[in-house]
């Protein structure tokens, strides 16, 4: 047994400390394709005060911290450092607190976002962040990655839902930010300054959660395009008509043959560009706007409209949708997904791009993506056995990303940078902005202890 | 009891290395196998959720993931054949919900079962006790059909001569070894008749429209031969004339699930030869598990130089009979069963075959029946072949699961359409003291016919 963990079996005993080969192979990864590492051992703290322990004796002893959730990340964020510990929170889960005259839920990190879901739809409210993975997905990853999904257009993303947080800060010390008061500017927002951090500037162990009163109704129409510049401009003549749906996703040809080959949902197979459309809200709303969208759909040569008949059915279209990046696996060994994300009025031009470029490297990329926020997910089908092939992938991705800044869009929408995309970080956001971000990263974890080589080159 | 802490521990155990147990090997299955069905699991993390033994333990290794992260490493070399990755595969139960979850398509249940051929192959887990037990069943009692119903005779005799009840009153159970005195209430009920008894090697119906053959199994041969007997009374009610064969051999799922995929390809051969594909519209099989297996022949044999093409004739061939019966439509039950039912959903049925409509479709076709929705019907009650032995204290917990939801549903009949999942419910029935019933979708069906004829009522 490595001292380390011989050292945290007097914190955590000796069921939650991890050390064996076949143990920490399994840790050495998250979502993120080709890319692994290994800790030296892995803690499985379930109190704030286990993780304050663990923290405190890595500061003391400068030993590197890697903290994850489930391990869904898509950036790489939480795979291991040479020599670290793996803090992993998954077993942190216990919901403390649902309060239905504040509109509030408590939890630990752990707890996974489907179960917050949950239990707010249980008393008549909604969670709406519904990343990709929200089935297993837990609560602190997505506050630490800022996730977003299905419905960031009209409800926006986990920050605009977080109240506040307990963090365990790089010395061990255990601090809190925010509270259930909606108005609260005593002091720096430093909550915001956790969300977002890739577990680079301390460990969240509980996040205070606002929920929303469930919308009465929803509508989900299927719309297909024999264009998919089609498709663009009919999100961004949805939006001038001053309609904000929830959802407006998109499925380029290659991944609905993917969605349909798994979820058998009866998608059609010979359109070039799917468009999910969903409104909520009170029913007279949602009736007229449903109508609009449809009518601006085939205004601008929509094949079909179908809207879904029952309940049912939309959910196994947003359930189909949701799997896209996974489903998308079926065609190649290695799927690199990305999320290059643009202003709305840029769509049709960043689709065309991202077509282009495909074609101009020999990649073979599929795209998807949240439409509506101008979100996509270009997903590059290789095989990371084939070493021609991804030294083109990691120069279409690149122009990719650069055409994305140009356009006034970002590198990452919703994944984070992690180990992934931390190459590209600095000509997106400008020399003044990244030394910010160290400072930061400097005052906040001076010995550079947690998740260190993440985000900065 | 199992608490789940206790699981815990037991499965942070079964990572720890023992220096007891330093024999490793190398791998030849996993390594033989398409790298390309190693390579399809993109570590989504989409499959954790729907596995039962991560679900109790949140330990990445008790995952789907995990494991086939593991295999992909054995497969590489860069990890060796240990007890401690043996103890993992055995921890799985193969219920396969996995593969229902993945989007990518994996294949978990071909890499399983070549990872415990691995497994059995660099004899990571030998122990003189589980050696004489393999040798037994998997090796002896499994691969001789007269043996096998010799034996359930014996049983039989034991458990109505007056004998297991007086064991029983006077708890001589108790010196038994442990192990086995936990087991002991698992134990069938065996059927006095066995299916070849009850069943004639042809039946025709008076207008017979398909001509089938019918798997009779070796646990529902012995346990459930009435289960047998519905099946070919309701194919006969359908217009099948049922060919079925006396002799049968298991169907080799028992052994391709315990690392002898060498005696599972055995199996298949025999059973080949028992069945003439060409005089057959379809095969029936009423086991969801002896299922799975059977449509995999093709795969199982695709390197066997006389059996290859024969074997892709069967997998073709080859249907559940809730799949088949759906398939030639469903001749109307006029009886009526006046129960509320509820189904629960054998893995093998709804995530090996993705069979979860059929069985239901059939119970609603009954007059009079109710049926009930299984909160968490697809989730696996813990039988998983021999898995309610091999490891009782999971097994356990989830049987205790699957009793609350039935206890939930306030059914009066639970519907199961395989036979480990029938004999564990019993048990779980036995140990809580419901007056639950278990009963197999086509049994239901056949009693829907019988009343039908008689007029009467049930």
């Amino acid at each position: 047994m490595p001292n380390v963990a011989e050292d945290l079996v007097r914190v955590l005993g000796r069921e939650r400390v991890l050390w064996e080969p076949e143990h920490l192979a399994v840790y050495g990864f998250d979502g993120t394709a080709a890319l692994s590492g290994e800790a030296d051992c892995v803690a499985l703290p379930k109190t704030t005060g286990e993780v304050a322990q663990v923290i405190g004796y890595a500061a003391k002893n400068k030993i590197p911290v890697v903290t994850r959730g489930s391990g869904t990340g898509l950036s790489g964020g939480s795979v291991p450092v040479p020599s670290c510990i793996v803090l992993c929170l998954a077993q942190m889960n216990r919901v403390l607190e649902l309060d239905e005259k504040n509109l509030t839920i408590n939890v630990e990190s752990g707890v996974v976002t489907q179960k917050v879901a949950e239990l707010a739809d249980a008393v008549g409210l909604l969670y709406p962040p519904d990343p990709g993975s929200m089935k297993i997905s837990t609560v602190g990853g997505n506050v630490a990655e800022n996730s977003g999904g299905l419905r960031g257009l009209k409800y926006g993303v986990t920050r605009d839902y977080v109240m506040g947080l307990e963090v365990v800060l790089a010395n061990g010390e255990v601090a809190a930010f925010g509270n259930k008061c909606v108005k609260d500017v005593a002091g720096y927002s430093m909550k915001d300054v956790f969300i977002g951090s890739e577990g680079t500037l301390g460990v969240i162990t509980r996040v205070l959660l606002q929920l929303v009163p469930r919308p009465a109704t929803k509508k989900t129409m299927l719309t297909t395009f024999s264009q998919m510049d089609a498709a663009a401009e009919t999100v961004s003549a949805i939006i001038a008509a001053r309609i904000i749906p929830c959802t407006l996703e998109f499925l380029d040809r290659i991944t609905i043959r993917c969605v349909e080959d798994y979820a058998h949902v009866g998608l059609p197979l010979d359109v070039e560009a799917i468009l999910l459309m969903e409104t909520d809200g009170h029913p007279a709303v949602v009736a007229e706007e449903a109508d609009q969208m449809a009518e601006i759909a085939r205004r601008h040569g929509a094949v079909t409209v179908q809207v879904a008949q029952t309940a049912e059915e939309a959910a196994r279209l947003t359930t189909a949708r949701r799997v896209a990046f996974a489903a998308l696996a079926r065609v190649s060994p290695t799927t690199i997904l990305e999320d290059a994300t643009v202003p709305r009025s840029e769509l049709a031009s960043m689709i065309r791009f991202i077509q282009q470029t495909a074609a101009k490297h020999d990649v073979n990329v599929g795209t998807f993506g949240h439409m509506g926020d101008g979100n996509l997910h270009p997903t590059f089908l290789t095989d990371e056995r084939n070493a021609a092939e991804m030294a083109r992938v990691e120069q279409a991705m690149g122009e990719i990303f650069d055409h994305a800044v140009r356009l006034g869009g970002t590198i990452s929408g919703e994944h984070g940078i992690g180990l992934a995309k931390k190459a590209f970080l600095p000509r997106a956001i400008g020399d003044a902005s990244l030394e910010v971000m160290r400072q930061l990263k400097r005052t906040l974890d001076p010995d550079n202890l947690l998740n260190p080589g993440k985000i900065f080159v | 009891m199992a608490t789940p802490e206790g699981l815990h521990e037991a499965a942070v155990r079964i990572g720890r290395s023992n220096p007891q147990h330093a024999r490793q090997g190398a791998s030849t299955y996993l390594k033989r196998l398409d790298y390309s069905v190693l390579q399809q699991c993109i570590h989504c993390g989409l499959c954790l959720p729907t596995c039962p033994t991560y679900d109790e333990t949140k330990l990445e290794r008790n995952s789907p993931r995990g494991r086939i992260a593991l295999m992909r490493r054995i497969a590489d070399g860069k990890l060796a054949v240990t007890r401690a990755f043996g103890e993992e595969l055995y921890f799985c139960l193969g219920c396969l919900a996995c593969e229902t979850a993945c989007p990518a398509g994996v294949q978990y249940g071909e890499m399983f079962e070549h990872a415990r051929a691995d497994i059995e192959q660099a004899g990571v887990m030998r122990h003189p006790r589980r050696d004489v037990v393999r040798k037994l069943t998997l090796r002896w009692l499994f691969t001789h059909p007269q043996a096998l119903r010799a034996f359930g005779r014996l049983l039989w005799v034991y458990q109505n001569c007056g004998l297991e009840f007086l064991v029983r009153t006077l708890q001589l159970t108790r010196f038994l070894p442990g192990r086995l005195r936990a087991l002991e209430p698992l134990t069938p009920r065996l059927e006095r008749h066995f299916s070849n008894a009850l069943i004639r090697p042809v039946e025709t119906p008076l207008n017979p429209r398909h001509r089938v053959g019918l798997l009779t199994g070796c646990v529902q041969d012995l346990a459930f031969s009435r289960v047998n007997r519905d099946t070919a009374d309701v194919l006969l009610a359908n217009g099948c004339e049922v060919v079925t064969p006396p002799a049968q051999f298991c169907c080799g799922s028992l052994h391709a699930h315990n690392g002898e995929l060498e005696l599972s390809r055995e199996m298949a051969r025999r059973n080949l030869e028992a069945f003439d594909l060409d005089r057959l519209d379809a095969v029936i099989t009423n086991a969801a598990g002896c299922g799975t297996h059977l449509k995999h022949y093709g795969q199982l044999l695709q390197d066997d130089p006389v059996y290859a093409e024969r074997a892709v004739k069967w997998s073709a061939k080859l249907r559940d009979v809730h799949e088949f019966l759906a398939e030639i439509g469903l001749e109307a039950p006029r009886g009526s069963i006046p129960q509320k039912v509820t189904y629960h959903e054998a893995c093998h049925l709804c995530h090996g075959q993705k069979i979860t409509r059929q069985p239901r479709q059939i119970l609603q076709a009954i007059p009079g029946l109710e049926l009930v929705e299984l909160p968490e019907s697809a989730w696996c009650c813990g039988s998983a072949g021999i898995y309610n032995i091999t490891q009782p204290e999971m097994s356990q917990k989830l049987l205790q699961r699957k009793m609350e939801n039935l206890q939930k549903t306030g059914a009066d009949i639970v519907a199961s359409a395989n036979p480990g999942c029938s004999v564990q419910l019993q048990a779980g029935i036995r140990q809580t003291g419901s007056q639950l019933r278990v009963l197999h979708p086509v049994s239901l069906l056949a009693q829907a016919y019988r009343n039908g004829q008689t007029g009467r009522k049930a």
